[in-house]
């Protein structure tokens, strides 16, 4: 197994802007996304892909390796800019996402190279997750298993059969990651359909929580270390994220949930991420 | 008379056990429902090899699908009216999409549970399934057969739904002892009529050719065991051959075995005189399973009496 190039803070903060641009671009080009999720998600994923997860192009059919599973498929962009990143495709792969004919879809499948499961429908993701951890158990292997969950989709009754099933088998290799950017299509969470405390919610479900910002690359390292948190219980991260992060205009709007930035916009948008490039570089 | 053997989901028990001492990677996951599927013995016998999810169906498919990717050759087991409609989309999408090649086994299928009524009872996951691309669904006629079928869909690397009832069945005689996925098992040789069905209803069927053959008219039995995909070569064989079919489903007509044999027909242009029989668009009388199949024409004499009709019809 190879083990990933371990990015600096800095480095991976630079990941950060560069992917946020790329997924703009991606959005932008194809004219579809779900744009507000995709910038929320993405500082867990360069730091799930490039510092925590041991996976790589090369090992991605390797029993031992570590697996991510999207359950908020919906953010494919996201995920599809950082598997490009890590060399699971050509970036200009991308340039038929959404086309007639493209296996790149708007969500995650398994004909996209580095796609462990076909997502998209919500709740679906943790028990599958679950079942991964738990044949890793048996098999008494030492990969883990991670899985990004958003906020909305925490309403799907499955979700918490799965979290149940987790605690049941003490699956301590399963990480659970959710995406707290506290908005959905229809507005703020807590009004559609109230989460909160969804730290005590998990705790009393049997899973060990901690909580981090999500949008915070430092954090997230040492939060995501530092897993499992209690021996013998899986791990919940409650990422505090901001929807739209990373772009003024769009940062908790709900609008920007599958908005796609107009020609304004867009360099708007980037101008604001070039200027983000040239403070960290 | 048939000699009455065991119940098919003995039988699946039984055969799951053999193929767990044969592979250590074989899982089965339950929904608090090891003891109606007959899978105590299995528990006691292989307790690493069983997996309880608790009453949670959503959750049984979805923990068996990740199991399936990590390797595992998973039987994910529930009564079938709650499998199919409950994990309906953890089917379609976590299994058949994502193409996990597990067995999701629909037990006491059908109207198996009698007088407990509709909410137990599945006669809409013929219909239901067909629709889902990327599924094998098999209903076994009998011991036979569902030994067969267990192994075979054990060894396919795709999803399978397999259906079971739990009434003891009897051993049925057949023309060929092969058995394969997907390919029609003659059970008796006829020249009149065809009888095609599927599960349970193959034994009534039997019985209904036994009756007609004293009165010389001579029936075709095949079961189709294999729902999707269709024999298509055995149906349009049966019609061409004998001209009459007359399909039996414990399934509503709408969607299941005989609008999938009169789909191809019409189709392909092939003229024969048709019926269906299965459950009407109504509520399910109350009574035993036997009781109910009666009341809807699905047992031996009222079999008989539906072919004698379709022999008069102009």
């Amino acid at each position: 197994m190879t083990l990933n190039l371990m990015l600096t803070e800095r480095e991976l903060k630079l990941k950060s802007v560069q992917y946020r641009k790329a997924l703009l671009r991606l959005i932008k080009a194809c004219g579809a996304g779900h744009t507000g999720g995709d910038l929320s998600c993405l500082d867990i994923l360069n730091v799930l892909y490039n510092r925590i997860m041991r996976v790589s192009p090369e090992t991605f059919k390797s029993p031992d390796r570590d697996y991510y599973i999207q359950s908020k498929g919906h953010c494919a962009e996201a995920l599809f800019v950082v598997l490009a990143d890590m060399g699971f495709f050509p970036e200009s792969d991308l340039e038929t996402l959404n086309r007639y004919g493209s296996h790149y879809i708007g969500h995650p499948t398994r004909d996209v190279n580095g796609v462990e499961q076909n997502t998209g429908a919500l709740g679906h993701g943790l028990a599958v997750a679950v079942g991964i951890a738990l044949a890793g158990k048996m098999d008494r292997k030492d990969y883990r298993v991670f899985t990004l969950l958003g906020d909305g989709e925490l309403a799907e009754g499955s979700n918490w059969e799965a979290g149940m099933t987790a605690a049941h088998y003490r699956l301590d290799n399963l990480v659970a990651i959710v995406d707290r950017n506290g908005l959905q299509i229809t507005g703020s969470t807590e009004d559609v359909c109230q989460l909160s405390p969804l730290d005590e919610k998990f705790e009393s479900f049997g899973f060990a929580v901690q909580r981090c910002d999500g949008n915070d690359v430092g954090e997230l390292v040492r939060v995501l270390e530092s897993v499992p948190f209690r021996p013998g219980k899986p791990s919940l991260v409650l990422a505090k994220t901001r929807k739209g992060k990373g772009v003024s205009f769009m940062e908790n709007v709900a609008k920007w949930h599958h908005g796609v930035p107009s020609d304004e916009d867009f360099k708007r948008a980037m101008t604001e991420l070039e200027a983000a490039q040239a403070a960290i570089a | 008379m048939m000699e009455q053997a065991l119940a098919n989901l003995e039988v699946f028990a039984a055969t799951l056990l053999e193929l767990a001492r044969e592979d250590s990677g074989l899982l089965v996951v339950t929904s608090d429902s090891r003891g109606s599927a007959k899978l105590a013995p299995f528990a006691k016998a292989a307790p690493g090899q069983i997996v309880e999810v608790g009453i949670a169906e959503q959750n049984l498919v979805g923990v068996a699908a990740g199991l399936a990717a990590a390797g595992k050759k998973v039987f994910a087991v529930s009564p079938a009216c709650f499998l199919t409609a409950r994990s309906f989309e953890q089917i379609k999408n976590d299994l058949c999409y994502s193409n996990r090649p597990v067995n999701a086994v629909g037990i006491s299928a059908g109207v198996s549970y009698g007088a407990l009524g509709t909410t137990h009872h599945s006669l809409h996951d013929y219909a239901a399934l067909r629709a889902v691309h990327n599924i094998t669904i098999v209903a076994p006629a009998d011991n036979f057969e569902t030994r067969e079928a267990v192994r075979a869909a054990a060894q396919l690397p795709k999803p399978v739904y397999l259906r079971f009832g739990k009434k003891k069945m009897p051993h049925l005689p057949r023309v060929d002892s092969a058995f394969e996925l997907g390919k029609a098992s003659l059970i008796r040789e006829g020249a009149h009529l065809s009888f095609l069905a599927c599960g349970e209803t193959v034994a009534p069927a039997f019985s209904a050719a036994e009756l007609l053959a004293k009165e010389g008219i001579q029936c075709r039995i095949l079961s189709l065991h294999t729902v999707k995909p269709l024999d298509q070569a055995a149906v349009r064989k049966a019609a061409t051959e004998t001209g009459r079919v007359i399909t039996v489903e414990e399934h509503s007509v709408s969607g299941g075995l005989g609008e999938a044999c009169a789909g191809l027909l019409l189709q392909e242009g092939i003229h024969a005189r048709f019926k269906i029989v299965g459950f009407p668009d109504d509520h399910t009388v109350t009574g035993s399973q036997e009781e109910i199949f009666r009341h809807y024409g699905l047992d031996g004499p009222s079999l008989a009496k539906a072919g004698r009709e379709l022999l008069e019809k102009q």
